[in-house]
């Protein structure tokens, strides 16, 4: 028996302990997080909650768990869906080759040299702030990301023995895809999951601090930063909490697929 | 094939990805809503006030008439005119890359400066405490935003300590020191995420490259560690850290847009953010563009480089 | 009836006020640096969007036939004199003699017709021009007059003429004045540094009386942290309009800086689609208004400065009248008008809010209220300004919006037609008429009071409030505007003291 990799154990526990604070704000949280509560505005943590209270008097704490189920819902599902269909381009370029290929591989490129953020606001203007458009803009830069790491696991696949075989037994394509590659190549689509996820977070983030992500009274981590500009002297606890929050997510995951990657991968673990 | 030929091809995909991308952006500003002439004359103006704007401005032509124009434009080196600013796009441009070039440049010199002794000393030792030190600074570097970091930056050197401007930017005409000095937490803030991924792939490298055979055989012919590392470890554990620098590029230029908003910067991110606001086609095209000649240029250029410093990869291609 | 006006008394004043002032003046110090938070896209207040270019060059390079001083008052500038004729169709100005533009282009009748013939002419970009349009003719006489002929009677018009909009150009300088202003003013502009600051030195050739300072400095700072900052580091003078009210504070208890919270004419509405069930219901509007604390909404807003309003006016207008207590806070009387008007379950309504720190505040707010009356509004944060002004301003797509507006003497868009309110009220358009008629100012005066009293009854937005205008200046330094009557940074008038 292996031992577990410290990154893996740590990573595992800060995505869980956030993970349950996102599901837990479903049901409970210490306060009411759209409650205002006007004369309690902008109070230290302390008596008024344990990070204190915001520019409309509601509980900084309710408010960061809510806001853990935004960031980690949107990128979660932008990560899926982004990651989904990489893997399908991705699998699919490495099984066909040639005039495929090398289209999926000049799609990538052109996404790859896009600044994220730029095409980001612009769909915003698009389609105007939302969850949805988060969900989009996010998952439209998975694509590429997924489909580079996916192409290069399952070349190496479509180079091993047992491929032949499958071959010579008169599988298609899409059959040795779904029996042979994906599985093989799935550890590497967890791992950039989770890592992926992670950077879906620092990217919803972003565009909520722009003013594109979701609407008001919905917590939102970023928009939370945005707003706390105003206050940084007067109030900073609204500033360290949300950045905080999204810092230690953010690290967990990154945390949680780098030890995925040494588990499954040792060789590499070893390397960096 | 020869190598010419396929640099051609390359070039000629390159403009094609440029010419379609450039009319995707046409396309979707134009049906994004709103409408430049109704946004800079505010809600007092009158049908026929905003209609006599957007003749003005050229709005009232087809949507491919003016994609054409802008191109044919592009090709004599004329830029066109910002709807909102009323002034040349290649000024405006030109103005705002005075924040945006000092900004990126210096935020990449920390990166490097901070990353390459850092992963270098991650690397002689792994397992070590300076190892350990090196990845808890990348892991941590890779998860903080970087308009966070801003905001910690003007809480404690702007604030609280005051010893940097809390935004906004001088100019270079007030005198080179003040305007270098108000660049200074904006790049730092940029900076850290790029150290943390540069810090990373440099321990990689040099780590793959302290396992190749030449380094164990000059180690062998006794030559010490410390001259091995950096003599003939580190100069050929470099082409990965620079490959990584430029598909950075994006990223960084993302980066700046945040990181140019916190700090007020009248920069090139804050023009892109402004314009695609308020619909300002022509100036939006044009950034992008820049940007992605810039993108496709650094890559080009770390190919070009690969190709020189590295004979083996040319011979796998 | 002939009105005549005269700027003889406001030499007097002047000169006494002078004579007391005099010897106070500092001795060294003659350059001032000011704040805001808005760069306008182009200096030149007379086409475009006019609010933030008019902040920069209003009074400090740019001059009208008339003006506004700082208590909202019509005073002559480049006109001497004028009479209206007993019809109101016919204004003669008489024009000062002896002005030159900053390029030394003579200032004559000449000009004056151009700057007017461009602002009406069909190709006009002067986002204004609705308010000049009564105007049919302009003709010169003799190069000292100016005469105005109008199709109706419109009281308002010597008040636009005063405003940036209408502000006097010439001919050969006109097309450039977005980057290279020339105008009659004290100071002529040095430099823009984009993304930055405009530097302003005092001309010489200047008509009037050389101002106390002589170099101007505009920055442009967006970010409220960074105004302040800059106010506590000395590298601006004055706020006129500090952005954020929870770093004011600081500054009243500051011995170095004086400050004043004065009436700024924005005032926050929260515009709603009367033509859509069930806004087009009275009694939902006033039920909605009941349901709202308003002080409390200033106090979570705006950290307590600004002021509630139950009408479309600001306390900064001249004709504000308080109307707060016509419908105030009565959350149980609101629940009774919804059940009266078949709402007794409440309702559910969209509410597109600019995604803009102060509107989606106040919209959170407001939801809160609303929920206590079974009323659920839905936020949706809408792109400002592009996406706003095409759903909620043109296609009028919304149910509820919030926004500012910050233009003064703009009662009149509840008249308009098409306006985002879809309010059609033949009784409102008629009142606005009969103010276009007014012969006096009396007249005028009443006019606009019956205006604001049948908007605070019919509700067609609700009133929320005024947005303070929140000055704040280095002690030492005087005349600086109190109240903002027109959005200004004028500098023309300040002066330190020892």
């Amino acid at each position: 028996m292996t031992r577990l990799p410290k990154s893996l154990i740590i990573g595992a526990i800060i995505t869980a302990i956030m993970v349950g604070a996102a599901l837990l704000s479903r049901v409970w949280t210490p306060a009411d997080p759209t409650g205002m509560n006007i004369v309690a505005r902008l109070k230290p943590p302390g008596a008024a909650g344990l990070f204190g209270t915001d520019q409309i008097g509601r509980d900084v704490l309710s408010i960061i768990m809510a806001g853990a189920w935004t960031s980690l819902g949107i990128a979660v599902v932008a990560t899926v869906i982004g990651g989904g269909i990489g893997t399908l381009l991705g699998v699919t370029a490495a099984a066909k080759g040639g005039r495929l290929e090398r289209l999926v591989m000049s799609f990538n490129g052109v996404l790859f040299a896009f600044p994220p953020i730029l095409s980001a606001i612009l769909l915003g203007a698009l389609l105007g702030p939302g969850a949805l458009t988060s969900i989009i803009a996010i998952g439209i830069f998975m694509v590429p990301v997924f489909a580079r790491v996916t192409r290069a696991a399952a070349i190496q696949i479509w180079a091993r023995d047992y491929i032949n075989a499958a071959r010579m037994a008169g599988k298609g394509d899409a059959r040795i895809t779904m029996e042979h590659v994906l599985p093989n190549i799935s550890a590497q689509i967890i791992v950039q999951l989770a890592i992926q996820t992670g950077l879906g977070i620092l990217s919803e983030a972003g565009l909520s601090f722009l003013g594109m992500g979701v609407s008001p009274p919905t917590p939102s981590w970023g928009r939370m930063l945005s707003e706390s500009q105003t206050f940084l002297d007067a109030a900073p606890h609204l500033v360290l909490a949300p950045g905080l929050a999204i810092a230690i997510t953010v690290l967990g995951l990154n945390l949680l697929g780098d030890g995925l990657r040494d588990l499954t991968d040792p060789r590499r673990g070893q390397n960096g | 094939m020869t190598q010419a030929f396929k640099r051609l091809r390359g070039l000629a995909g390159a403009v094609m990805v440029l010419a379609v991308t450039s009319l995707l952006i046409f396309v979707l500003i134009d049906a994004a809503p709103g409408d430049p002439a109704e946004i800079m004359l505010g809600t007092s103006a009158q049908a026929d006030t905003l209609a006599a704007l957007r003749t003005e401005l050229g709005l009232d032509r087809p949507l491919m008439v003016r994609y054409l124009g802008w191109l044919a434009g592009v090709f004599t080196g004329d830029l066109g005119q910002s709807y909102t600013y009323g002034v040349p796009v290649a000024g405006l441009i030109g103005e705002r890359m005075l924040v945006t070039l000092p900004l990126t440049l210096m935020a990449t010199v920390l990166a490097v400066a901070v990353s390459l002794p850092l992963g270098v000393m991650a690397a002689a030792r792994p397992g070590k405490a300076g190892d350990g030190l090196a990845s808890l600074f990348s892991q941590v570097g890779i998860a903080v935003p970087n308009f966070w970091i801003g905001l910690l930056l003007i809480l404690g050197f702007a604030l609280n300590l005051t010893w940097f401007p809390v935004g906004g930017f001088p100019g270079w005409g007030d005198g080179f020191w003040a305007a270098l000095w108000s660049l200074v937490l904006p790049a730092i803030a940029l900076a850290i995420p790029q150290a943390a991924v540069l810090t990373r792939v440099t321990r990689a490298a040099v780590i793959e490259v302290t396992n190749e055979d030449f380094i164990r055989t000059a180690r062998a012919k006794g030559l010490s560690r410390r001259r091995a590392l950096w003599r003939h470890t580190v100069p050929n554990s470099l082409l990965p850290v620079v490959t990584m620098l430029g598909l950075q590029i994006p990223f960084l230029i993302s980066g700046a847009v945040l990181v140019e908003n916190v700090f007020s910067l009248p920069g090139i991110g804050t023009l892109a953010y402004q314009a695609l606001s308020q619909r300002d086609l022509i100036v939006v095209q044009n950034v992008v563009l820049l940007f992605a000649v810039i993108v496709l240029a650094v890559n080009a250029g770390t190919d070009a480089l690969y190709a020189r410093l590295d004979p083996r990869l040319r011979a796998r291609k | 009836m002939m009105t005549k006006h005269s700027d003889l008394l406001k030499s007097v004043c002047l000169a006494v006020l002078l004579s007391g002032a005099g010897p106070a003046f500092a001795q060294g110090t003659d350059a001032v640096t000011f704040g805001q938070a808005v760069e306008p896209q182009g200096l030149d207040p007379t086409v475009s969007s006019p609010v933030a270019a008019g902040q920069v060059t209003w009074q400090n390079v740019f001059e009208g036939l008339v003006t506004i001083d700082r208590d909202g008052q019509i005073v002559p500038q480049l006109a001497t004199a004028w009479t209206i004729s007993d019809d109101g169709l016919t204004y003669t100005f008489t024009l000062r003699e002896g002005v030159t533009f900053q390029n030394d282009v003579a200032f004559d009748s000449s000009t004056a017709k151009f700057t007017i013939d461009r602002i009406i002419a069909d190709e006009s970009t002067n986002g204004q021009k609705a308010n000049y349009t009564a105007i049919t003719s302009v003709a010169a006489p003799d190069p000292g007059t100016l005469v105005l002929t109008l199709s109706d009677r419109n009281a308002d018009l010597l008040y636009w003429l005063g405003y940036p909009a209408a502000v006097m150009v010439e001919p050969s300088s006109a097309q450039d004045n977005g980057t290279q202003p020339v105008g009659t003013g004290p100071f002529k502009v040095d430099e823009w540094r984009k993304g930055d600051r405009v530097i302003m030195s005092a001309w010489d050739g200047y008509w009037g009386d050389a101002p106390a300072v002589r170099t101007v400095t505009a920055r442009f700072i967006a970010d409220p942290q960074g105004q302040a900052a800059a106010l506590q580091s000395g590298q601006i003078d004055i706020m006129g309009d500090l952005s954020a009210p929870e770093l004011f504070d600081q500054f009243v208890d500051n011995d170095n800086f004086d400050t004043v919270a004065g009436a700024g004419e924005m005032e926050v509405v929260a515009g709603m689609n009367n033509a859509k069930p069930p806004f087009d219901d009275l009694r939902v509007r006033q039920a909605l208004m009941m349901a709202i604390d308003r002080p409390s909404l200033v106090q979570a807003v705006s950290a307590g400065y600004g002021t509630p309003i139950g009408s479309h006016f600001s306390p900064a207008s001249p004709f504000y009248e308080d109307m707060t207590a016509l419908f105030p806070y009565d959350p149980e009387k609101a629940k009774e008008l919804l059940s009266e008007a078949g709402y007794a379950d409440g309702f559910t309504f969209d509410f597109k809010v600019p995604n803009r720190d102060y509107a989606q505040r106040a919209a959170e707010i407001l939801q809160a209220f609303f929920s206590q009356i079974g009323v659920t509004a839905n936020i949706e944060s809408s792109d400002f300004p592009a996406a706003w002004i095409q759903d909620v301003f043109k296609d009028t797509n919304y149910d509820m919006t919030i926004i500012g507006h910050a233009e003064p003497l703009d009662i009149g868009i509840y008249a308009r037609d098409p306006y985002y309110f879809n309010y059609d009220n033949p009784d409102f358009k008629a009142q606005m008429t009969t103010i276009a008629a007014a012969t006096d100012e009396t007249e005028r005066e009443a006019g606009y009071r019956k205006a604001q009293e049948m908007l605070a009854q019919d509700m067609p937005a609700l009133f929320l409030y005024s947005y303070p205008k929140l000055g704040v200046w280095k002690s030492g330094l005087q005349g600086v505007w109190e109240n903002g009557p027109v959005p200004a940074n004028d500098m023309t008038d300040i002066h330190w003291m020892q």
